[in-house]
């Protein structure tokens, strides 16, 4: 292996996992990430329909 | 969204923040993250193709992704969750409407074929477990070609329909109904649950892998030279950098994986983003989407695939393979010589599998959502006329399997070209019809992270004209027939095959395959017409949110 591929291979690989964990540690330690979101129902009517039954 | 008689509400969302992250994460994370990826990124240099990755990724994917994320959200407000009806709101014309189309056709169409492949991928866990892979001492290539041939029927046409466990039949009917039953479930007892679950399963067992794959060493003493080390170096050396990087070739290759890669141009991500609330964040839901898929793509994929094959089969093993040839043909191979080999083989063919599934479920969603929103059904009948639809367009592309003729065809006229088209549109609607400071304040609405100012600039300008110039030479290149390296035009076999060429006959299956395409378009268009008057009604009885 080259030179120029370790120096591409540790860069791109370096680049996307720290962009990943960086994001996912900003996600998971968010104050309301926790929560639910904001929608009013999580099913359709018939769902819910079938669930009576 | 779900709607009742004569009326409109919004009645579906994600449970939680990570839940819709993870779940458009395994929208974008499939096949193309282990197989497509490396084979390109080897082919053109690893590291000239990766500078043009990158910076395709910064122009074109997430700013499209930040773009699609925005829109479904400002959609969703309105009880909007397709992109038709999210296309219509925008331009604020009737016909906006019709432009959405594509955001319909392309994931319904290319579940047709996309369950297939979905189907390969589980077909060979199983038969990796119970050693219908494993051939012996004497193994060589063309028992894993021949394999393959019979397993998917590339040798003739109807001959994949059948329901041996060493035949791909029983496994398109299992992962069929797999889909559907979860997509029935609804956004977060189906799409959420099962992302929530297979997406971390999916990243342990790519660093299971990984492990497995760099701790290879030299496994045969007489070939030293095929090393982990050097397998690694035939992926990432870059060559001569600044020559590969004057190729045309290479700048498609790199925006095309992007745009495969991330799913944007696909109708999935406006769709997923509908269902959030004003006050939930797209900005950094939608980056730690992207970063999660390019994780999947160049730590996983670009660490494993390749340098695994090199270390067994040498440079000249991998030359010339396509994504499949490369995922079941070689690597099946790989697998099987390495110690353990039908526990890793299992292993990544699973993954495979639970890539492939959460990208199928974000197939659907669209269609659904369209369906429901448009024609005022409920679940069970949209599932049932998609299902419906879906089924007919998969049994042609299985029935015709031959050379996967209808697979190709319909891969590349839809799920390339149309997708190009899909993203240019989504860009254009973004920064010039919303207009980029409205789009900002839109996008940052509950955003939990600004976008940097200078994305002003890319998404109004930059992208749009990036997008425009690959597509244009993508249509010189492989429809029109250019070379750009001696200026010489000659059809493409895509072409050729619907007007035939030169030596080259048309091809009833592709002229079929583009037919399968148009009846699609057409009948998505009538239901656009029919879900336009009902949305007009809606407004002028003031029933919309």
């Amino acid at each position: 292996m080259e030179t120029g591929g370790w120096i591409s291979m540790i860069l791109s690989v370096g680049f996307v996992t720290t962009m990943f964990i960086t994001c996912l540690y900003k996600v998971l330690t968010y104050k309301e990430s926790t929560e639910h979101m904001h929608g009013m129902n999580i099913e359709s009517d018939d769902l819910e329909e079938d669930d009576k039954i | 969204m779900t709607t009742t008689e004569g009326n409109v509400r919004k009645s579906e969302s994600w449970n939680s923040r990570l839940g819709v992250i993870l779940a458009v994460a395994g929208s974008a994370v499939g096949l193309g993250n282990f197989l497509r990826f490396p084979g390109q990124a080897a082919e053109y240099g690893g590291g000239a193709f990766m500078v043009a990755y990158f910076i395709s990724l910064a122009l074109i994917g997430i700013p499209i992704c930040w773009a699609e994320w925005t829109m479904g959200r400002y959609g969703g407000q309105y009880g909007f969750n397709s992109s038709p009806g999210i296309f219509r709101l925008i331009l604020k014309h009737p016909a906006g409407k019709y432009l959405g189309v594509l955001g319909v056709v392309i994931p319904v169409t290319i579940y047709m074929y996309y369950v297939y492949i979905e189907a390969w991928c589980l077909g060979y866990a199983v038969n990796f477990l119970q050693g219908g892979l494993n051939f012996g001492e004497s193994v060589t290539i063309d028992n894993y070609i021949n394999y393959f041939n019979t397993f998917i029927g590339a040798a003739e046409d109807g001959s994949a329909l059948g329901f041996d466990i060493n035949q791909v039949g029983i496994y398109i009917v299992l992962v069929f109904f797999l889909n559907f039953f979860l997509i029935y479930r609804g956004i977060a007892k189906g799409i959420e649950f099962f992302c929530t679950y297979a997406m971390p399963t999916l990243l342990l067992l790519g660093i299971i892998v990984l492990i497995r794959v760099l701790t290879l060493g030299a496994p045969n003493p007489e070939l030293p030279e095929q090393s982990i080390i050097n397998g690694l170096g035939h992926m990432w050396n870059p060559g001569n950098l600044f020559e590969k990087l004057k190729n045309p070739q290479l700048w498609i290759a790199a925006a095309g994986q992007i745009f495969f890669s991330l799913s944007v141009g696909f109708g999935v991500i406006i769709t997923y983003s509908s269902y959030l609330s004003e006050k939930d964040d797209v900005v950094l839901s939608g980056l730690t989407a992207t970063s999660a898929n390019e994780f999947c793509e160049v730590g996983l994929g670009g660490m494993i695939t390749i340098p695994a094959a090199f270390v067994f089969l040498g440079a000249a093993g991998i030359a010339g393979q396509g994504t499949f040839g490369l995922g079941f043909k070689v690597l099946p191979m790989v697998f099987s010589q390495m110690p353990a080999g039908a526990l890793f083989g299992f292993i990544f063919f699973f993954l495979l599998f639970l890539a492939a599934v959460t990208s199928s479920l974000s197939m659907l969603q669209p269609g659904i959502a369209f369906l429901e929103e448009g024609l005022g059904i409920n679940r069970k009948q949209s599932v049932a006329i998609l299902g419906l639809i879906t089924a007919m367009g998969s049994m042609f592309v299985v029935y015709f399997s031959k050379d996967m003729k209808a697979l190709d065809t319909i891969d590349f006229w839809v799920g390339t070209f149309l997708i190009y088209l899909l993203a240019t549109i989504q860009i254009i609607m973004f920064g010039w019809v919303i207009g980029i400071k409205k789009g900002w304040e839109e996008a940052h609405k509950g955003a939990e992270m600004r976008i940097p100012n200078i994305f002003k600039v890319i998404i109004k300008y930059i992208s749009p004209v990036f997008l425009l110039t690959i597509l244009i030479a993508f249509i010189l290149e492989k429809i029109v027939g250019i070379n750009f390296e001696t200026g010489e035009f000659s059809a493409t076999g895509y072409v050729a095959d619907l007007i035939g060429g030169e030596n080259h006959e048309k091809s009833p299956v592709a002229l079929m395959s583009v037919g399968v395409i148009g009846a699609v378009i057409v009948f998505v268009m009538i239901l656009i017409n029919t879900a336009g008057k009902r949305w007009d009604k809606l407004d002028e009885e003031g029933k919309r949110p």
